[in-house]
């Protein structure tokens, strides 16, 4: 898994709640069979028109000032619905490093951690400014810094935030999880050979 | 000291590690696998050298990507056909269980577990799929998972899980006749909201649960995960015991005696307290059909279209807006003045043998309305043998419908199954996200009765008036 440390990138802004992993990527996409190339297809129904090639300029995505984001800041429960983690594949692919937002669905927010993609849950007030500094300031950036829990832009917006430890810890220091289950195999042996009789097997 | 939750007591006997402030190692005893979202997990076995820690805890099928017609023949698309074979080779080279495409165990992983006996109470039950939330109908920990999550799982059978909070959805009373468990979860996520549930694990209780069969049990935990909470779940009674009784996989011989014991204990103790409690008076409900991109976006059969202006919230205003824009309806219009083209009967929501038997009570004897294409599509193999051994098929195909094979179908459209642009379909499954049945599709969620009477009638209709 990549590390996250610190990052400074510009932020755009899609103003939505709710925003489902069905939009984020599409199921005609998930026929696929590698962990690669969904990119292209995010947002897809949405950022196309019918073509599937054309962009359309009504999505907010698709505006040129949001050339080159890495931050992407929306409305709450984003990335609810289905558990697929294409999405956050695509999304990362796509280029967003950190997603802020005032809450996000529970799977999402896993399969997001487990690519090196930081969720951040800020109050509603501070996601608005953000939204509206996005959308009204030309190239704005924000620097988000994981060892401090902090959100910082140029023009005096400052937040904390809150990360679980144990993340905060595998996201800084680019940890794989199954490596550190492993750790485990001991307490994991032993918990195994006290499991009812009824439960051994399938 | 205060009494436990359920959910409490499955956590605690679950518990494998677990450092100050840290999430906890969970024990798996059933994952569940399919086709979609796990070939990135075991490329990433062979990837690491690894392999999976207890293959006869792991059990796998192909359901979302399955044509639901003419299994005799081979599978005409072939990125489709490359991910079911994909399944197929995974399962082999690691030595799990496989129900295939062919096989008379096949149908969607949440309609099997439970229809082979996998799924138990007390167990804590995972899968690639958010509609892992069905098996918590059993009292069962279950819960969906991502591919690295399940990469994590095959690895080590054990799953890292930050504790939820508890929430008690308690639905009170007697549901009236026409009202069904559909109604009752379509009711709960148009109260709570589609984030209602997030962070929390529901248990639903009260009189109106208890007096529903395993399959409506099935039907309400299924869609919490609609409703945010990633689990859902249902105290063990006689009903579940009497359910798993005799299934190939449930505890048998002197093994059952011991199971049952143990199950008996899996229950919310009298002292025990909820972060959040929701109740429900199951009298006051009517039948539900959602009118927008969201299942909390959902109206009595007897109410309206809302407005934007409507809303609360800037919000809610701008997100109905839209949903209308994409749905082609205008505000205020009565649900039963709505139209309808197609009809789906399926999913791990609502295609079990009772969800099957009451739609088919509806249909006999009728006719499908000429506008109108209407399917069903059982939620397994076994069922929909089961089904024809009663012979449900002929009533249905009397009447108008499609009778097909087992999978997920056109809840999600990934197989052939799916909505044309600007089609309205009344559909059984739990979604009703823009372009889920196929682009531009329009979706209302209903259950199978509120369903079969659109389908012969054209439009929205009242089943309490059937």
């Amino acid at each position: 898994m990549d590390p996250f440390v610190q990052h400074t990138g510009k932020v755009a802004a899609l103003d939505r709640v709710n925003v489902d992993t069905d939009q984020i990527i599409p199921k005609q996409f998930l026929k696929r069979i590698e962990r690669t190339g969904y990119g292209p297809f995010a947002f897809f129904d949405w950022r196309y028109f019918e073509d599937g090639a054309t962009p359309n300029p009504d999505f907010e995505l698709n505006d040129p000032r949001y050339d080159g984001a890495s931050i992407l800041v929306t409305g709450r429960n984003f990335g609810c619905g289905s558990s697929r983690e294409h999405a956050a594949w695509a999304l990362k692919e796509y280029g967003f490093l950190a997603i802020i937002a005032p809450s996000f669905a529970d799977i999402f927010a896993n399969n997001a951690v487990e690519n090196g993609m930081l969720t951040i849950v800020l109050p509603p007030a501070d996601v608005a400014t953000l939204t509206e500094r996005a959308q009204t300031v030309e190239d704005y950036r924000l620097t988000v810094d994981l060892a401090n829990t902090t959100v910082k832009d140029d023009n005096g917006f400052a937040a904390s935030f809150g990360v679980d430890p144990t993340v905060q810890h595998r996201l800084l220091n680019g940890l794989d999880a199954v490596g550190l289950t492993l750790q485990q195999e001991e307490a994991i042996a032993d918990f195994e050979a006290r499991r009812p009789g009824w439960l051994q097997s399938s | 000291m205060a009494g436990k939750t359920l959910f409490e007591k499955l956590w605690e006997s679950h518990v494998v590690h677990e450092e100050p402030g840290g999430p906890a190692l969970l024990y798996v005893d059933l994952h569940l696998v399919h086709e979609v979202t796990s070939a990135q997990a075991f490329e990433g076995l062979r990837l690491a050298g690894r392999t999976v820690r207890r293959p006869a805890l792991t059990v796998a099928t192909v359901d979302h990507n399955v044509p639901t017609a003419d299994r005799g023949a081979p599978i005409a698309d072939d990125i489709s056909r490359r991910q079911i074979e994909t399944m197929e080779q995974n399962a082999a080279e690691f030595g799990l269980t496989f129900y295939g495409y062919r096989s008379p165990n096949q149908g969607i992983v949440h309609v099997i577990g439970p229809e082979l006996g996998y799924t138990q109470p007390g167990k804590v039950i995972v899968c690639g799929d958010s509609h892992t939330s069905t098996h918590g109908a059993f009292g069962a920990f279950a819960l969906g998972i991502g591919t690295s999550e399940v990469e994590h799982v095959l690895a080590t059978q054990c799953l890292i899980q930050k504790k939820p909070k508890t929430m008690e959805v308690r639905v009170d009373g007697a549901l009236p006749q026409g009202v069904t468990a559909k109604d009752i979860i379509l009711g709960i996520i148009g109260r709570i909201g589609v984030d209602g549930g997030v962070g929390y694990v529901i248990e639903y209780t009260g009189e109106a649960i208890r007096a529903l069969s395993m399959e409506g049990r099935m039907t309400v935990c299924n869609m919490s995960i609609e409703g945010g909470a990633r689990a859902g779940m249902i105290a063990p009674d006689e009903k579940t015991f009497a359910y798993l009784k005799g299934r190939r996989y449930a505890p048998q011989g002197s093994a059952w005696a011991a199971a049952v014991a143990n199950w008996r204990t899996l229950t919310t103790d009298a002292d025990a307290t909820y972060d959040r409690v929701v109740t429900i008076d199951a009298a006051a409900l009517e039948p539900h059909v959602t009118w927008g991109t969201n299942p909390g976006q959902v109206a009595p059969v007897s109410g309206s279209v809302p407005r934007p202006a409507d809303m609360d919230t800037a919000d809610e205003q701008a997100a109905t807006e839209r949903a209308l824009a994409y749905m082609g309806l205008e505000g205020g219009t009565p649900i039963q003045d709505i139209p309808i083209e197609r009809v789906f009967l399926g999913s791990c929501t609502n295609a079990r043998m009772e969800d099957l038997r009451a739609a088919a009570d509806i249909a006999r004897g009728r006719r499908v309305h000429a506008n109108v294409r209407a399917m069903v599509v059982p939620g397994s193999t076994m069922l929909k043998q089961q089904a024809e051994a009663e012979g449900l098929h002929e009533v249905f195909q009397a009447a108008g419908f499609e009778w097909r094979d087992a999978g997920c179908s056109m809840c999600l459209g990934m197989n052939p199954d799916i909505l044309a642009p600007g089609e309205r379909c009344a559909s059984t499954s739990n979604r009703n996200f823009e372009g889920r049945q196929g682009k531009g599709g329009r979706t209302h969620l209903v259950s199978p009765q509120m369903a079969a009477a659109a389908a012969i009638a054209g439009r929205f209709v009242d089943v309490r008036d059937w």
